[in-house]
């Protein structure tokens, strides 16, 4: 029974209820209500079609991302330098659309080639990553936090230096675009579904190129024993390079879509923690494109209906990456449990 | 600048070095013993929370200290259990308890934000302190410099000199030898990792009870040393001397862009700010990069001259490390 897929569902199901009942434990020392916690964080998220729409504005770049690391992980690769490639494709766009502020081009031609300048861009510092990987044997760990953090300065070297707003430079970032660069949004709603459906269909793609393709055949072997691969013929380092590409590109997307459909600028905190959550949504889905996008709305929802804790309850909104962290802690620690009952019986 | 400025700024770069010689000490030690502990930057930061939070409220610095070791202990627990008993992937685990442990630390330590709470003072030892040069530098520190100074003579000791220290090696780089010599790796592998753990929750207090006073929530601008500690660790070699060598190394050249800024104004400060990243991947660059194959071809092409001074820069920069690390261990 446990080697079935039902087994594995127990299983989750009971790490999920773990996760719950710890996250009640430490919600009660710190003498709060687990329950009203969760209640407002249910409201907070899915109470009214505007808070749901908030949820899906947050769930387009965390969908972006996690597509994106489907194909890292698939080839082997731990991407943790995807928090700096979405801030790189932000970057990218935004240099696009700055230099059609004053033109008559149409506003549908501008934005497109802004997402494209941020697609390009993520996918180039993607790109050292996977070069500092190969080519310098720099564990893409330890290469893409540094990356990270060297995309956070430029970000802010940015907004206070070249691209200051007019006046005074701030934290709020750059000078907010025209009106007429900004994707368009739903009738009374600030989620774009351009940008829901560039998501969908990004997960869609990568679900065909690891599961449909022999592109993607030759990422998962690579993946599963590079030794294997590289004596079956398949140019090993090649292939470690397009995953890194292909996730770059996506997390381009995902930081382009923050400036066309979200903040209308660059901001220091464009990333907004994404990157990292989107590595957690692909270990909890087990690397499975198929989870994705339902796992990926909920932690989502998770994020939105945090926000309103700090005013409601007076606790950190930091509760909804304690929750997500301690859900994909059990998820793992139950998994390891069942793998060892099924290979004692 | 004058002398006593100098020394007084050597000094400073001394004690900022010791949360750090605690973190990498630690990793060496679990990762000699095969466990990677990844999840160092959440661990410094949570230990952080804590060990100011437990002083504060006992009032005792001691507590504060030991609440941060038993919480270092716990996190590496966990990721002993999980890659040992569970077999899963160290990365992963290692990850996950980063990211977690940082939240929980972000959570639970909002009632301290900005608090002021006790901090440990300098404690000048009679006599040394008096020494030219040597006493302001090395003996008028705070409790918690003198004891990293001590940690690392004890860790270089106990992995080099000592017949533990031998049996240590060898769970880390031959395993299966190990066992056949009588060693009990996954138990050793549990010790080594949760004193690890241990040495890295010292980490965290010794930021907020003293380098760093305080808890600033997320301005706390500790996220993110834990995994330049990691990078050290790589540079370190796995020897407790060599890591500890550029612990201070980091610290020397934090403070040395802070000295700078002043002077280099065209440079701006978020730049300066974040040297030490691209700084980092490329000590992890040279570290690594004389395994690969690109690289002997190249050298092989060079003039005599040249390839002499490359291969030899090179082999003193390169680090291998321990051949079994990562690798669960198992019996048959």
């Amino acid at each position: 029974m446990l080697k079935s897929r039902l087994g594995g569902f127990v299983f989750q199901l009971i790490a999920f209820l773990l996760a719950l009942g710890f996250v009640s434990l430490i919600l009660l020392a710190v003498g709060a209500s687990p329950f009203d916690a969760y209640k407002n964080m249910i409201t907070g998220s899915v109470g009214s079609g505007r808070k749901f729409a908030e949820v899906l504005v947050s769930f387009v770049p965390l969908l972006l991302v996690t597509a994106g690391l489907l194909v890292t992980f698939s080839a082997g690769l731990w991407n943790i330098g995807v928090e700096g490639q979405i801030v790189l494709g932000a970057i990218g766009t935004t240099w696009v659309l700055r230099q059609f502020v004053e033109s008559s081009v149409s506003p549908w031609l501008v934005i497109s080639l802004a997402i494209l300048g941020g697609m390009i861009v993520g996918a180039i510092w993607a790109s050292f990553a996977g070069m500092l990987k190969t080519f310098g044997g720099v564990n893409e760990i330890f290469g893409g936090l540094g990356l990270n953090f060297v995309a956070t300065a430029l970000t802010l070297y940015l907004i206070f230096g070249p691209w200051k707003r007019d006046g005074v430079a701030s934290m709020s970032g750059t000078e907010p675009f025209p009106e007429a660069f900004a994707l368009p949004q739903l009738e009374g709603f600030r989620i774009s579904p351009w940008a829901l459906v560039i998501a969908l269909v990004a997960v869609m793609i990568v679900y065909f190129i690891l599961n449909g393709t022999y592109f993607g055949l030759k990422i998962i072997a690579v993946g599963k024993n590079i030794r294997a691969a590289y004596l079956l013929g398949i140019p090993t380092w090649q292939y470690s390079l397009y995953s890194f590409l292909i996730c770059g590109a996506l997390a381009g997307v995902a930081g382009a879509l923050q400036v066309t459909a979200v903040y209308y600028r660059l901001i220091p905190a464009i990333s907004s923690g994404y990157g990292y959550l989107g590595l957690m949504v692909a270990m909890l889905i087990n690397y499975q494109a198929i989870w994705a996008v339902p796992v990926a709305l909920f932690f989502a929802a998770l994020n939105i209906g945090s926000i309103q804790l700090p005013i409601v309850m007076k606790l950190d909104s930091s509760l909804s990456g304690v929750l997500q962290g301690i859900l994909v802690l059990f998820v793992l620690l139950t998994e390891g449990v069942r793998q060892k009952i099924v290979k004692k019986g | 600048m004058n002398y006593e400025t100098l020394l007084i700024g050597l000094a400073g770069v001394l004690a900022a070095a010791a949360p750090i010689i605690f973190a990498v000490l630690g990793e060496t030690i679990s990762e000699r013993a095969g466990v990677i502990n990844l999840s160092m930057n959440g661990t410094i930061l949570l230990t952080a929370m804590s060990g100011f939070a437990v002083a504060y409220t006992t009032d005792s610095l001691f507590w504060g200290f030991l609440a941060g070791m038993l919480i270092g202990a716990l996190v590496s627990l966990v990721v002993a259990f999980a890659s040992i008993t569970l077999k899963q992937s160290q990365v992963a685990i290692g990850f996950v308890l980063a990211l977690t442990s940082r939240d929980l630390a972000y959570f639970l330590g909002n009632p301290f934000m900005g608090v002021p709470g006790p901090r440990l003072q300098a404690m000048p030892i009679p006599f040394l302190s008096d020494i030219p040069i040597l006493g302001p530098l090395f003996f008028k520190q705070e409790a918690s410099t003198y004891i990293s100074f001590l940690a690392i003579v004890l860790a270089w000791l106990w992995v080099f000199r000592t017949r533990p220290g031998l049996m240590l090696q060898g769970i880390g780089e031959k395993p299966a030898a190990a066992y056949i010599r009588g060693a009990n790796v996954n138990f050793m592998r549990y010790v080594y990792t949760v004193v690890g753990g241990a040495l890295i929750g010292l980490a965290g207090p010794t930021y907020s009870l003293g380098v760093r006073a305080g808890w600033m929530g997320t301005i706390s601008g500790l996220d993110g040393i834990g995994w330049i500690a990691l990078s050290i660790t790589i540079f370190g070699g796995w020897n407790p001397a060599r890591a500890a060598f550029g612990a201070y190394l980091f610290a020397f050249l934090q403070w040395l862009g802070l000295v700078l800024q002043p002077v280099l104004t065209q440079v701006p400060s978020q730049v300066l700010q974040v040297a030490p990243f691209p700084l980092m991947i490329l000590t992890l660059l040279l570290v690594n990069i004389g395994d690969a194959e690109w690289v002997s071809r190249t050298l092989a092409a060079m003039p005599e001259s040249a390839r002499k001074f490359f291969t030899k820069f090179l082999r003193a920069m390169r680090a291998s490390p321990p051949a079994a690390l990562g690798v669960p261990f198992e019996r048959d």
